[in-house]
C-alpha cells in the first residue's frame, strides 16, 4: 500500500518561507489575488499491510517518534492510488 | 573529569570541542552515534555541532534517534551533564530531553558571526564561574536557531530559572537588533529542570583562545572541572 503523509506547519506558527514564497508570487510574478501560502513537505511510504486499523498505528506512530514534530507540525495522511 | 564527545553522520564540530575539552578533562573519548553501552563513570557527555544526517526531515531530528541517544537519556536521568552545542541542542530538544524546538532562522539566512551573550543563570555546574548576567563573546553559525516553544513552556521555562543564556547587546540589553535568529525573549540556551542538562546554539568550544576571537568560553569548561 502506498501513503503519502503531508506535513505543515501548525496555523499558529509563522511559515517565514510560505511568506517569502507569498512575496516573490506577488511582487515577481505579478499575482497579487494570492496570498496565504504556506510550504509543507510530503512524505511517501510504501507500507507492506492492508489492514486499515495497522496502517494508521504505523503512521501514528512513525509521525510521532521521528516524521512529525508535534510542538510547530500537523500531519495527516492518504493512501495513493495503487 | 571524564568526558565524551558524540560523532554523528555529518557531524563537523566535534574535534573542535574534544580539542576545548582537552584542556580541562583528564580523559576524553570519542563515541560514534551506534555505540549502544557508555561508561557508567562518565561525567560530562557533550552533543557537538553540525549537520548531523545532512540536516535532512528536521535538523538533529534523526539523530534523537540514534542508538546512542537511549544511552544518554539513562546517563542523563542518573546525573550525567550533557551539553548539546548547536546541532547538539537541536538533538536534546528533538530527543525531549530539553524543552522547545529549533526552527529555521527568522530571515531564512545561515548566520555566521559572534554575538553577545548574557549568562541569566550562573546557579549551575555549567555556568557557575561565571558572574551572574555577565556579557560575554561567543561564535555562532547556525540555520535553523530560532527557538520556540508553547506559551506554558516558556512560562516554566522562564519561571524556573531555567533560561541559561540571552542574545543581548554589547550593554547587555535584550532587543530584536540583537537576536540573530527570532528565538523568543531571546532564549540562546536553557537548561532542563534539574540543570544537568545544557542546550546552547552559540559555540563556547570556539570561543576559547584569544587567537580566534574569544576566550569566553573557558568558563564554561573550568565550571564543570571544577566540581571533580
Amino acid at each position: 500500500m502506498q501513503i503519502r503523509i503531508n506535513i505543515a506547519l501548525k496555523k499558529a506558527v509563522l511559515d517565514i518561507q510560505g511568506k517569502a514564497i507569498e512575496v516573490s508570487l506577488n511582487k515577481n510574478l505579478g499575482y497579487s489575488q494570492i496570498s496565504n501560502v504556506r510550504q509543507g513537505k510530503f512524505v511517501d511510504i510504501e507500507i507492506n499491510e492492508t489492514d486499515q486499523e495497522n496502517i494508521k498505528n504505523i503512521v501514528d506512530d512513525i509521525c510521532d517518534k521521528l516524521l512529525v514534530n508535534k510542538i510547530i507540525e500537523d500531519y495527516s495522511y492518504q493512501i495513493l492510488k495503487n | 573529569m571524564k568526558s565524551a564527545v558524540i560523532t554523528f553522520p555529518g557531524s563537523n564540530c566535534d574535534r573542535d570541542a574534544v580539542i576545548a575539552l582537552q584542556k580541562f578533562s583528564s580523559k576524553v573519548q570519542r563515541l560514534w552515534h551506534n555505540e549502544t553501552s557508555l561508561d557508567n563513570d562518565l561525567d560530562l557527555i557533550v552533543i557537538p555541532g553540525g549537520f548531523s544526517f545532512g540536516d535532512y526531515l528536521r535538523s538533529g531530528a534523526m539523530a534523537s534517534i540514534s542508538p546512542i541517544m537511549q544511552e544518554v537519556k539513562r546517563l542523563s536521568q542518573k546525573g550525567v551533564r550533557v551539553l548539546g552545542i548547536c546541532n547538539g541542542f537541536q538533538i536534546l530538544t528533538e530527543s525531549n530531553l530539553l524543552p522547545g524546538v529549533l526552527m529555521r532562522n527568522q530571515k531564512i539566512k545561515f548566520i555566521c558571526r559572534e554575538i553577545n551573550l548574557r549568562v541569566e543563570n550562573n546557579d549551575s555546574d555549567f555556568t557557575k564561574k561565571y558572574k551572574n548576567r555577565q556579557i560575554i563573546k561567543i561564535p555562532i553559525a547556525h540555520m535553523d536557531g530560532n527557538y520556540f516553544a508553547e506559551p506554558n513552556t516558556i512560562k516554566n521555562i522562564e519561571d524556573k530559572g531555567l533560561v541559561a543564556f540571552r542574545y543581548v547587546d554589547e550593554n547587555g540589553n535584550v532587543s530584536d537588533d540583537s537576536n540573530p535568529n527570532g528565538s523568543i525573549f531571546n532564549i540562546a540556551g536553557v537548561f532542563n529542570e534539574s540543570k544537568n542538562i545544557l542546550g546552547m546554539m552559540p559555540h563556547p568550544e570556539r570561543a576559547v583562545d584569544n587567537n580566534t576571537g574569544s576566550s569566553d568560553g573557558n568558563l564554561m569548561f573550568e565550571s564543570l572541572k571544577s566540581l571533580f
